[in-house]
């Protein structure tokens, strides 16, 4: 399942219309932009999709996507020799590509999911992330963003530091909270943070930020205080099982309550909930992408105690190696069933079948149909790379077997910014 | 430090409402702003609503918020770029210091002094635009000369708070003074004389906003490595607008070519006067407005040798273009530079201190990044298939400041007589009869998607509008 995710959608500026103003590469947060005498380029492995430099660019030119295979991104050098852009896979050539790939995978990560089988199928490479809406819910909150840029963070104190799975697991995740005394921090459900670790790496330089979701609601981990909470997995192996110590999340999973931080951000602005009465929320997640799910839940908790809002459902989709390593188990099971639907998955209980989100998604194909016809649900993804792809075909299943055509939904769901995907 | 406040007359995230002394007195220059607005902004178009672009925070969403306005109304706040921690002066005399937070008394002088001439170049080019919007091509066109305005003018209020807030009671007649000159006025001109000629037409004001306003972008770089904290990051702001201007240049003349080739190829000509029959811009006289607004312009920077300059950037005033990217020591004592100059009828190069050449090192800087539109205006032409080729003229061509000042010298850089000069001046100046032409061909166009002859649409829209939109809603 991880073939049509080697797909992506790679950012270029087109040569034929860029001034080479500076602007792009003055703004972009994490350096992703660089220039020769002859074009401004975007490089493609440090480009983060954040969207920074796309609005303050006059002449629309930054604003360029191209499906590539992840293996033959566009490199800098290339892109630097351009009078113009080039033009755009056709279907077919996406999908000579997209079927390889999928051979290629499914040889090498046995048993192939069925929806691997689905896309290879047909003959087209699937892109989850086409679906994706880089415009917020219409009732979201605005959000403030790059209030601290990285230049200048800000220092939080760590008020609370802990374990919220069961100790022994080998997925050791903490719920770390950061108060900002009078440092302004303003931040709503979905939105992330950067932290920087402290010390430097292998050559010297200061690390650079990593990016946390925000694992809290508006009014703080602590209503009423300027603090919010993250969510952060212990990093000890990397993707291929080797053994390696991840940086900045040993850093923070070791902070001691009272050390500080420093901090960037808030980033995000399209990642937001909707704030209408009567709103669904769906929310798909793994492990830590659980982060934001916490804290859109734990934002709808507070507004249905106080008894003045009326809520739509709430959908949860969590998956997990298995329950003992799954972050927030505990809280979860004390919410009213009458408030949020919970649904887990895990794909390594002892003595169960494999069971992974997107499985649960079609088992509840019958409520799911009803939200997705509903103009007021709201979806939202969040967890490793790995599943985006899964999960969107899923929800294409679901639609199409209910008779719904997807092309019509998915649309709707990416212009009206219903589907939001953060996955990485 | 992006937050806005909202509540008062004059938008800014600088705490203006802590500061009641300033915050009074730019409420009071507030109207007269207002009034020259009124009486020397665009002409007859100030009950237009217009779909502008406006700074409401300085983050990457907040700057760009776009909406029908009319100009009166629009939002002309303060804002300043984040400041930076610990900001250190990095070069100059006093590198490695603290960056100033205030201004040091020694170099009040010479600051208001950069501050004031800045300042003086941005309501001077709204009026020189001022009637430009009775013959737009375009109703897209006529949206972006407006937004260039209104962002003139925001550039004026970011010199101005500069003025209120750190300089007394000078700051605030310097500030008066400011909307007193006028372009062009004889008894009261602006300072600077590019900013006194006339912009006639739109291909002049495409010129104008293409090499002129990349002075302005090359002078705000300089600024923006300044020692004045406030300065540098007030500057540092306004680049982001700049850039759009230069996009209005480089877009318009990019058009204007566009239509001009794709003309020659429908009646299979490069005959001048087939051309100017069939109303559009033929493409030598196009090189000769490049002529003279590429030479007007690098006069801009001043005169080749300047001990101003080597003071402005040792005392940490004003650095070079982006001198934080350079790798040298950033004092350039003993370091030397080579400009041009004439001896015995012939161009030669000569050494000279560094720091005395600094105008010129800006000045070169400049004639890179402009070189670069040249060549990408040539593309166009050459996609065409049609072989002509513009090029930027000799840096000694039409100078009238510093040792090249008077000197006869042709576009190619040939020492010539003062009679040939007079003989071949019109192939190399736009002449009275080019400008006449071009004046010819300026007339109203403003339904939407429709575009004057002589100009073709632009590829794409203003923030993912349709190019028909309709950008100015006349009311």
């Amino acid at each position: 399942m991880n073939a049509p995710a080697e797909f992506f959608n790679q950012h270029l500026i087109d040569p034929e219309i860029c001034i080479r103003c500076n602007t792009c590469e003055a703004t972009c947060p994490v350096g992703a932009i660089t220039h020769d005498s002859r074009n401004y380029v975007v490089i493609a492995d440090k480009c983060n999709f954040c969207m920074a430099c796309v609005p303050p660019c006059p002449t629309g030119s930054i604003d360029n996507w191209r499906m590539r295979p992840k293996a033959a991104a566009y490199t800098v050098e290339e892109q630097l020799s351009w009078d113009d852009l080039p033009a755009a896979l056709s279907d077919s050539e996406l999908s000579a590509l997209g079927g390889d790939a999928a051979v290629v995978s499914t040889v090498s990560t046995a048993p192939s999911s069925a929806s691997a089988e689905s896309s290879a199928g047909e003959g087209t490479a699937f892109n989850s992330a086409a679906y994706g809406a880089t415009v917020p819910p219409w009732s979201a909150a605005h959000p403030y963003t790059n209030l601290h840029a990285p230049k200048a963070p800000t220092t939080a104190t760590v008020v609370g530091n802990v374990q919220v799975n069961e100790a022994g697991t080998a997925n050791e995740t903490h719920h770390i909270v950061l108060d900002f005394g009078h440092m302004p921090f303003p931040v709503l459900e979905g939105q992330s943070i950067g932290i920087v670790p402290l010390g430097t790496d292998a050559q010297g330089k200061p690390h650079h930020a990593r990016q946390y979701s925000i694992a809290s609601p508006r009014n703080g981990e602590r209503p009423g205080y300027n603090n919010l909470s993250i969510t952060v997995k212990r990093v000890v192996e990397d993707h291929e099982g080797k053994p390696v110590k991840g940086v900045a999340s040993n850093y923070l999973c070791d902070l001691k309550t009272g050390d500080t931080v420093q901090v960037i951000g808030p980033f995000g602005s399209s990642f937001l909930m909707p704030n209408h009465p009567k709103s669904n929320i769906v929310m798909i997640c793994t492990g830590t992408g659980s982060a934001p799910m916490r804290a859109m839940t734990e934002w709808r908790r507070r507004l249905r105690q106080s008894g003045k809002f009326e809520g739509g459902k709430l959908m949860l989709f969590f998956g997990a190696r298995t329950q003992k390593e799954l972050p927030y188990f505990g809280p979860l099971q004390k919410l009213p069933k009458d408030f949020i639907d919970i649904n887990f998955a895990f794909s390594r209980e002892q003595g169960q079948t494999k069971r992974y989100v997107q499985d649960l998604l079609r088992e509840r194909s019958a409520d799911l149909v009803a939200l997705l016809k509903d103009p007021n649900t709201y979806i939202y993804v969040c967890g490793l790379k790995s599943m985006e792809e899964g999960v969107v075909l899923a929800l294409r299943d679901v639609a199409t077997q209910a008779g719904l055509n997807w092309d019509t939904v998915g649309q709707s769901l990416k212009q009206e910014g219903r589907l939001h995907l953060e996955t990485y | 430090m992006s937050g806005i406040n909202y509540s008062e007359k004059i938008p800014n995230n600088v705490n203006l409402s802590e500061d009641r002394t300033l915050q009074r007195a730019l409420e009071h220059w507030q109207p007269n702003y207002l009034q020259w607005w009124n009486d020397m902004g665009p002409d007859g178009s100030q009950d237009f609503d217009v779909y502008l672009r406006t700074a409401v925070s300085v983050d990457p969403q907040g700057w760009a918020q776009f909406g029908h306005v009319k100009m009166p109304d629009y939002r002309w706040g303060i804002f300043l770029n984040p400041a930076e921690q610990d900001r250190k002066i990095h070069f100059g005399d006093h590198m490695g210091e603290a960056a100033w937070q205030d201004v040091p008394g020694e170099h009040r002088a010479n600051l208001r002094r950069i501050i004031v001439t800045q300042g003086d170049t941005e309501p001077a080019s709204v009026e020189q635009q001022r009637h430009l919007g009775l013959t737009a091509p375009s109703q897209y066109d006529l949206r972006n000369l407006f937004q260039v305005n209104v962002e003139e003018g925001r550039h004026l209020w970011a010199m101005v708070y500069l003025l209120h807030k750190y300089f007394g009671k000078d700051g605030r007649e310097e500030a008066e003074g400011l909307l007193e000159r006028n372009s062009g006025n004889a008894d009261n001109p602006r300072i600077l004389q590019a900013f006194n000629e006339k912009t006639p037409d739109w291909l002049s004001f495409f010129m104008f906003t293409y090499f002129t306003d990349r002075d302005g972008k090359f002078q705000l770089c300089a600024l923006a490595e300044s020692a004045f904290d406030p300065l540098a990051r007030t500057t540092k702001f306004m680049l982001t607008e700049e850039a759009h201007h230069m996009f209005v240049g480089e877009s318009g003349v990019s058009r204007t070519i566009q239509r001009t080739v794709d003309v020659m190829n429908q009646l299979k000509t490069d005959d001048v006067g087939k051309l100017r029959a069939a109303g559009v811009i033929d493409l030598p006289t196009i090189q000769r407005y490049i002529n003279f607004h590429f030479s007007v312009t690098i006069d801009l920077f001043g005169a080749d040798q300047s001990s101003n300059a080597a003071t402005f950037y040792s005392s940490g005033l004003k650095g070079r273009y982006e001198e934080g990217k350079r790798t040298d020591d950033h004092v350039l004592k003993g370091n030397s530079y080579k400009i041009l100059s004439v001896e015995d009828g012939k161009l030669i190069e000569k050494e000279v201190p560094m720091l005395n050449a600094l105008n010129e090192v800006l000045r070169d800087d400049y004639i890179t990044d402009s070189k670069g539109g040249i060549e990408r205006w040539n593309r166009v032409i050459e996609k065409a298939g049609i072989q002509f080729k513009l090029t930027a003229p000799h840096k000694a061509f039409h100078r009238n400041i510093g040792s090249l000042s008077g000197a006869k010298i042709t576009p190619d850089g040939r020492v010539v007589s003062e009679a040939e000069w007079n003989a071949k001046v019109g192939e190399w100046l736009p002449s009275n009869e080019d400008r006449a032409y071009v004046g010819s061909l300026m007339g109203r166009c403003v339904e939407p998607g429709k575009f004057a002859n002589w100009i073709a649409p632009p590829v794409m829209g203003i923030n993912r509008q349709p190019v028909d939109f309709d950008y100015v809603r006349f009311n």
